[in-house]
């Protein structure tokens, strides 16, 4: 005797309705493939590329907490932001972000990351320096690929000095492809 | 062998709950279960916080969604627990309070049988389900707890 979704529905709603959840996530369609969008209380705390979302999970619930639960309700702004977004409707999210895990230069970093606009790129150099540790690139390129909100927390905007893309925690195609999106230049 | 980190709550959930509703629904049909079910996992992940290793879950919510039937079928006497076989939950009940200290000592498999038999009067297929294990495995894991507190019993 299986639960009907209804009722599964339900109880997902239920949990999250009477804070009881540390996270909430949601798989979300994209042109980049399924994206999983996890909520913590205080904001936005991940958006994975992970095609097994099972071990993105399981990591979430080792970090922020045992009780996490796909429910779809508290990610239903940043799905509707990410769609405009890949509807090409946004250019800028507003939306709180979690980076409680994130440690103090890492979150400085992006912190900066997050000012840098729509459709243009900057380098690694260079956010080291908006850092306040110019001689820091390769720390930075080490926060980009631990970036635990990509697409919000534009990282695919941060290009080699030489103009070359570098690397993406996603795969260089998916950081191509969002670049292109935004018409830079490449 | 089971993983001893307790796991996301969304593995646990989908791991038991097609089995905690159908349980639910045989003690009290369909639309009393629905809402027995719900109240069953809320209570789940409220505790959950505090759990401290992640064995024996399907005893664990399985003992909660018992404890829920029975607080469902007080509410509505209309739907009254099974009486058949040796008395009702409500019987049961006072007895297993004086045992409930000792039965903590047992090992968690007999432990478990002895509460969701004694305590929850689940029948022996119910705990097998419970467990993971068959009606008869059930019934002497619970016999064989019984026996056990029967001897620190005469030991007092």
């Amino acid at each position: 005797m299986t639960v009907s979704n209804e009722l599964d529905a339900r109880f997902r709603a239920a949990a999250a309705e009477q804070g009881l959840l540390d996270v909430a996530y949601d798989l979300v369609d994209s042109p980049l493939g399924t994206l999983l969008v996890a909520a913590s209380d205080a904001g936005l705390c991940r958006i994975s590329y992970d095609p097994e979302p099972e071990r993105e999970v399981a990591r979430l619930g080792r970090t922020l907490g045992a009780r996490i639960l796909r429910s779809p309700k508290p990610v239903d702004e940043a799905r509707r932001q990410l769609d405009e977004y890949f509807e090409q409707r946004r250019h800028a999210f507003d939306l709180d972000v979690d980076l409680r895990l994130t440690a103090q230069f890492s979150r400085r970093v992006l912190e900066e990351l997050a000012k840098v606009p729509y459709g243009e790129t900057t380098t690694y150099g260079e956010l080291a320096a908006r850092a306040a540790r110019p001689r820091a690139a390769r720390a930075v390129g080490t926060v980009m690929n631990r970036n635990p909100i990509p697409i919000v927390l534009p990282c695919h905007r941060v290009v080699g000095a030489s103009g070359s893309l570098v690397g993406y925690g996603g795969g260089l195609d998916r950081k191509e492809a969002l670049l292109r999106l935004e018409g830079a230049v490449l | 062998m089971m993983e001893a980190v307790v796991p996301p709550f969304e593995s646990f959930y989908e791991e038991h709950k097609d089995a905690v509703f159908a349980f639910l629904r045989r003690r009290l049909g369909r639309v009393a279960a629905e809402d027995a079910f719900q109240d069953t996992f809320l209570r789940a992940l409220r505790a959950y916080e505090r759990l401290e290793h992640g064995r024996h879950l399907r005893a664990w919510i399985f003992t909660i969604a018992a404890r829920v039937a029975i607080d469902a079928s007080r509410k509505k006497p209309s739907v009254a627990l099974p009486t058949d076989g040796e008395g009702s939950g409500e019987d049961a009940r006072p007895a297993y309070a004086e045992l409930e200290h000792l039965a903590d000592e047992l090992p968690p498999t007999e432990r478990a049988a002895v509460v969701l038999r004694y305590g929850y009067d689940l029948e022996y297929d119910e705990i097998g389900a419970a467990l993971g294990s068959s009606a008869d495995a059930a019934r002497q894991a619970a016999s064989s707890g019984i026996r056990r507190l029967r001897r620190k019993e005469g030991l007092r």
